[in-house]
């Protein structure tokens, strides 16, 4: 039953990693950007949630769409300013930019909020745990997981069945075909900047409480992040969800039933994947560097 | 004219005015009443480590970020012989750079056909194992707190490792000039042209029936011998390894100080290095969080108009300058600083 | 020793095919090179003649047949193996190192051949031998002048020749140029071709060009490919005269 309870948790984890990276997945795979300051718009998501509830009284659940619509506007802000004028650049060059970017963001944040913690009180209705056939599980995983399953819906059914989703679908598959077909690129670029970023802003919000709020967020999750976009495949929504669950499952079991392992599964993992399939599990075969 | 050719090639090679001035100003600093050497050490300890990065992201292209591993093994390695018996440090810093060049090897093995955001996750995959099993395992290696009780032995038997810091100074002056010395003859040699010839196009290089794998994986050899030493460096001089020597953190910033000074230049690892260290001697007393904010924005800023670093771009403006005048006077312009 | 009789072949393809999926690309090629021999391919896009170039040089293998270097199997050779056996190509895009001279793009070429690039202490400067050779090399191509200017900073129609260039430092068996003049003007495509043939003698060349002018003034021998087989194969008279070649491509 522990057992149970433990995947359960994962799961619920999972489901954030997914949340969190799956905007930098489709961006990766579309404009092949490498863009590690999305961890900080997931940051800068759980302290939009924070500043609403404390400064302005918002209730919780009220907070998490404003998270995702100030997280989404203010990722075409970055987009349109500072990195479309880096698309096509090599890997390093993008690598250098955005680590720097999140240097200032952390420092940034330090600066209005304060280097430590922050506490996050969520709704009663979500705290404490609750029985279900036998098992105890906390209601905030139970909530994250039925967020996480209501988006990832949403997402599915977005990218499969709207005229914008097999706008980005075409422009992920073949850049080139896609804007001699006439697509505006621009638009479609900024716009699933939006909602990506808007996504990382809405996971880092649901993680706030879970996973701790402070100014080096960043430093502990992009790792992880890049690790669920690198095993699951840039550009693939279906894999960065497998990875994501399969992540945030192994690291709840291996840290709870392998304390002394501790994150060595999960790396062991990674390079395995990476060594077998470079292009990740779902991702699509690249040609010569 | 066939004169010329062989002019080119001594003139690329041969040790520059600027050089030699670098080089006596870190020998004169020794003598400079109230210099702080122990920080200055501290810069020529990262310049070596970013060095090394050089030879495999500036000279062959390949960007890694987990070589913080390779100086992390050294540390322990010259550690764990300091503290069990093994105090002579000339023998442990050989000893320390040939763990580290065995396992650059194996590495440089491992990443032979990768590219683009595969190989950055397995040199960082890999990074972040060795990192995280230092870390846990206490018993071993002392976990999260450090290696502690290492003792040194006076080098050479007669110059004690002391408070002053004069001979740590002087020990990692010297070893840093003899790597040095060593990286610039391997550049400089056909091999070395050979790795810059795979980093412009290694397609290029398959074709001239170059041993490009090869020749890959004994470039991460040498450079993580080189990082090796330079971990040992610290521990022996500070009688301490932790794990942060080896944290992803070490590996972040060393990018950063290789890309602030520029890359292929070997010089650009040791300017980088100034920059990084007394920028946060300077800004830490203030606020370490802080201090990112403007590493981060030098980054972006180097990134935006120098996007090679600041002695690249400087070195290609001036390639452009002399092109035209060797073309008039028939001399050779030097493709290298 | 009595002189052979046979023509000699310093390459040859037997029954060769390829197929990619179920698209069969050719079927039973026949291809032979004769030894010195100035040889152009041409046909029309599609026909196969890139395919045909991967396989010789190792990049592709082929689902079926052989190909015999001066008799030996090197079908299953990789790209290496067939370097070193003397099977080098140009590429139609040019494949340099921007950021070297040419002096010190065509010592690395040398080195290589001469295997005296591994790891060593030993500066370039050291190799006179193989730098006066790069030298000459550069001279006899005209690129003396700009031996010492970077790759990049080079004029187009002079990084092709140093493609050319290259490649032919490695004294290879066979010079296998893939539209060598593309992207060149008329006078700089002959020039190239003059200088490739007047220097290259001795070395068997074969190469690729959509150029007719230049193919019916340098080649020896020609062979059309189309649809995936050799539909002619013969001396550039011979071929002018080809009625299916006319037909197949020539048009005018």
């Amino acid at each position: 039953m522990v057992f149970l309870t433990t995947l359960f948790n994962g799961l619920a984890y999972g489901f954030l990693l997914f949340i969190m990276a799956v905007g930098l997945s489709v961006t990766m795979g579309m404009m092949r950007f490498v863009n590690l300051a999305h961890v900080s718009l997931c940051m800068l998501g759980g302290y939009v949630m924070v500043t609403a509830m404390e400064r302005f009284d918002i209730p919780f659940l009220a907070t998490l769409p404003l998270a995702f619509l100030i997280t989404g506007l203010f990722s075409i802000a970055l987009e349109r300013l500072v990195l479309r004028f880096f698309y096509g650049t090599d890997d390093l060059t993008q690598v250098l930019l955005s680590i720097g970017l999140v240097f200032m963001s952390i420092s940034t944040i330090a600066y209005f909020f304060g280097p430590e913690y922050k506490p996050v009180s969520v709704p009663v209705w979500l705290t404490g745990q609750i029985d279900i056939s036998g098992l105890t599980l906390e209601r905030y995983r139970i909530f994250l997981v039925c967020v996480g399953v209501i988006l990832t819906l949403l997402i599915l059914f977005g990218v499969e069945r709207t005229r914008f989703g097999a706008m980005v679908r075409a422009c992920v598959d073949n850049p080139r075909v896609a804007s001699g077909s006439g697509l505006n690129m621009q638009v479609i670029f900024a716009m699933t900047f939006a909602v990506g970023g808007g996504l990382a802003g809405l996971g880092g919000a649901l993680s706030a409480s879970l996973l701790g709020l402070d100014p080096n967020f960043p430093f502990r999750y992009l790792v992880y992040m890049l690790i669920v976009v690198s095993v699951g495949g840039m550009g693939t929504i279906v894999g960065t969800l497998i990875a994501a669950l399969a992540i945030g499952v192994a690291d709840v079991c291996t840290k709870y039933y392998f304390p002394a392992a501790g994150g060595s599964i999960i790396y062991i993992f990674t390079v395995a994947v990476m060594l077998w399939r470079p292009q990740g599990l779902m991702g699509r075969k690249l040609g010569h560097a | 004219m066939r004169e010329t050719a062989n002019l080119f090639f001594r003139l690329r090679v041969r040790w520059s005015a600027w050089e030699i001035i670098f080089w006596l100003a870190w020998a004169g600093a020794f003598f400079y009443p109230g210099i702080n050497l122990a920080l200055l050490g501290q810069v020529l300890i990262w310049g070596l480590f970013a060095m090394s990065l050089d030879l495999v992201l500036g000279y062959r292209g390949i960007p890694s970020l987990g070589h913080a591993a390779f100086f992390g093994i050294g540390a322990y390695t010259a550690g764990f012989l300091g503290k069990y018996g093994w105090t002579e440090p000339l023998s442990g810093l050989l000893a320390a750079g040939l763990v580290s060049g065995a396992v650059g090897l194996m590495t440089g093995r491992i990443v032979r056909g990768l590219y683009g955001v595969g190989l950055l996750m397995v040199t960082l995959g890999l990074n972040l194992l060795l990192y995280d099993f230092v870390d846990r395992s206490t018993k071993l290696t002392g976990g999260h707190d450090g290696l502690q009780d290492i003792v040194i032995a006076p080098v050479l038997g007669l110059f004690r490792f002391d408070m002053s810091g004069h001979t740590a100074y002087v020990y990692i002056l010297i070893v840093t000039f003899i790597l040095f010395f060593g990286v610039r003859a391997l550049v400089n040699s056909a091999w070395g042209l050979s790795l810059i010839g795979a980093r412009d196009n290694s397609r290029r290089m398959t074709m001239l029936g170059a041993p490009v794998a090869g020749d890959l994986t004994w470039a991460f050899g040498i450079s993580a011998f080189v990082a090796g030493v330079a971990g040992a460096l610290l521990t022996q001089t500070t009688q301490f390894a932790s794990p942060e020597m080896m944290s992803f953190q070490r590996s972040a910033d060393l990018l950063v100080v290789l890309v602030i000074g520029g890359t292929a230049m070997l010089y650009g690892g040791f300017f980088g290095a100034l920059v990084y260290v007394v920028l946060r001697d300077q800004l830490a007393a203030l606020n370490p969080i802080y201090w990112y904010f403007w590493i981060g924005l030098l980054l972006v800023l180097i990134v935006t108009f120098f996007r090679t670093g600041i002695l690249p771009t400087a070195s290609q403006f001036w390639i452009r300058l002399t092109a035209h005048q060797s073309k008039r006077n028939k001399l050779p312009g030097s493709t290298s600083l | 020793m009595n002189m052979p009789l046979a023509p000699d072949f310093v390459l040859k393809t037997r029954n060769l095919s390829m197929a990619f999926g179920g698209v069969k690309v050719f079927n039973n090629l026949d291809f032979e090179l004769m030894r010195g021999d100035c040889h152009a391919i041409i046909g029309p896009n599609g026909a196969g003649k890139t395919t045909f170039v991967a396989i010789i040089t190792g990049l592709l293998s082929p689902t079926g047949g052989e190909v015999l270097l001066d008799g030996q199997d090197v079908t299953r050779y990789s790209v290496k193996q067939r370097v070193a056996e003397g099977i080098v190509r140009t590429f139609q895009i040019n494949t340099l190192f921007d950021s070297l001279t040419p002096m010190e793009s065509v010592v690395i070429a040398i080195c290589q051949r001469d295997k005296v690039a591994k790891p060593t202490f030993r500066a370039v400067k050291h190799l006179h031998s193989q730098i006066d050779e790069a030298y000459a090399l550069l001279e006899k191509f005209g690129l003396a002048d700009d031996a010492i200017v970077a790759t990049q900073l080079l004029p187009y129609g002079k990084q092709r020749v140093l493609e050319v260039v290259l490649a032919y430092a490695l004294r290879p068996r066979v010079l296998l140029l893939d539209e060598p003049a593309a992207g060149l003007s008329t006078s700089q495509g002959r020039a190239l071709f003059e200088q490739v043939v007047t220097l290259a003698q001795g070395t068997t060349v074969l190469f690729i060009e959509h150029d007719m002018n230049l193919v019916f003034s340098y080649a020896t021998r020609v062979s059309v490919f189309a649809g995936g087989t050799v539909i002619a194969n013969g001396t550039p008279d011979e071929i002018r005269a080809h009625a299916g070649v006319r037909d197949a491509y020539l048009g005018t």
